[in-house]
């Protein structure tokens, strides 16, 4: 691909995320936002979060092939059990780090 | 908390964001790394970083591109993984819109999914006091440094971190420990239930619909339960708070 036609995707693609980034911000009043969408919307944190996560651990390197043998499966649930506790993110990674380190050295 | 001075709201919120760095360095540094193994020169690298700001935006851009896709199909791509971006400025418009332009223009384009998760709650709840948009300005501008630094930081010293490590764990994990302390209600760990599965079960969807389906999923699931639970319990609530007046 040309240099040209490159940074021509860029921009298209900057400038379209920049457009939904804003879309509602700058339209508000405007762009009406109904009642069951301002509810809708206090379960979009939970829902987009867990659709990330979930996939990324279950399937590792981006296969989607469901793997029993997969140490990122055991070391996510114990980092979700200490971010349930502590509520602390530096910890959640370090322990669900250390979690994942171990368990693939113990050859779980 | 209520914030005497913008300055005092924005160093919180820059504050809040710290520990989520060690989550996304590591993802900064991949992508820099993959855009300079592809062929792309430092400066296109940057220069694309800079334009899209969406991490798994421009992962999936930079595979495409290797695979020689028509790029129209890599713009709509990437985009469909952006949709998620126009959920959170509805749900961040009401306590933004009323600033000037040279506020809403760039908190929009630093709008990302840790300074959303970050703020959502605390914006809604009014806990912030009237400088909430410095707070989330501080989020918002300290993510973005932290993203572009690490890109670079991945650019040049080309840094291809060892498999073995397995540091891209570190991205589900990040975003784990936001989600758990989130989950306040059943309807909210019914979205995630839902949410997460169905992304697991969509994962072979085309051009990622997978997370836009299992996240509309989700928050669906989220009101079914909301509505389930508040119903009969709108219709005791006077009698009972009425005979428990002691």
């Amino acid at each position: 691909m040309s240099d040209l036609a490159l940074w021509g995707l860029f921009l298209a693609v900057g400038m379209g995320t920049f457009a939904m980034r804003l879309s509602f911000v700058e339209l508000y009043g405007r762009l009406r936002i109904p009642a069951l969408l301002r509810r809708a919307l206090l379960y979009v944190p939970a829902s987009v979060l867990a659709a990330l996560v979930l996939p990324a651990v279950v399937y590792p390197n981006g296969q989607s092939e469901f793997v029993l043998s997969n140490p990122q499966i055991p070391a996510a649930i114990i980092a979700a059990w200490v971010a349930w506790q502590t509520r602390n993110t530096v910890l959640t990674l370090a322990v669900g780090m250390g979690a994942l380190w171990l368990f693939k050295f113990l050859g779980v | 908390m209520s914030y005497q001075t913008g300055r005092e709201a924005f160093m919180q919120g820059v504050r809040a964001l710290l520990p989520l760095i060690p989550g996304v360095v590591p993802f900064g540094l991949l992508t820099g790394v993959m855009a300079i193994n592809l062929g792309l020169s430092p400066g296109t690298t940057m220069g694309m970083t800079l334009l899209f700001y969406s991490g798994s935006a421009q992962m999936v851009a930079l595979q495409l591109l290797h695979t020689g896709i028509v790029p129209v199909a890599i713009v709509a791509t990437a985009l469909v993984i952006n949709l998620r971006f126009i959920m959170y400025s509805a749900s961040l418009a009401p306590h933004l819109h009323h600033l000037p332009r040279r506020w809403t223009w760039p908190m929009s384009y630093m709008l990302s999914d840790q300074s959303y998760a970050l703020c959502s709650l605390k914006l809604s709840s009014g806990e912030l006091g009237k400088f909430a948009h410095h707070y989330y300005a501080g989020t918002a501008v300290a993510m973005w440094l932290s993203w572009q630094l690490s890109v670079l930081a991945g650019v040049y010293l080309g840094a291809s971190i060892p498999e073995t490590w397995s540091l891209s764990f570190a991205i589900p994990l990040s975003f784990l420990a936001l989600l758990v302390p989130g989950i306040r209600s059943a309807a909210s760990l019914g979205a995630a239930s839902v949410g997460g599965l169905l992304a697991v079960f969509a994962v072979d969807m085309p051009y990622n619909l997978g997370l836009v389906t299992a996240s509309i999923g989700g928050v669906m699931a989220g009101l079914l339960i909301e509505r389930l639970r508040k119903s009969p319990l709108r219709d005791a609530q006077p009698h009972d708070v009425e005979r428990e007046t002691p």
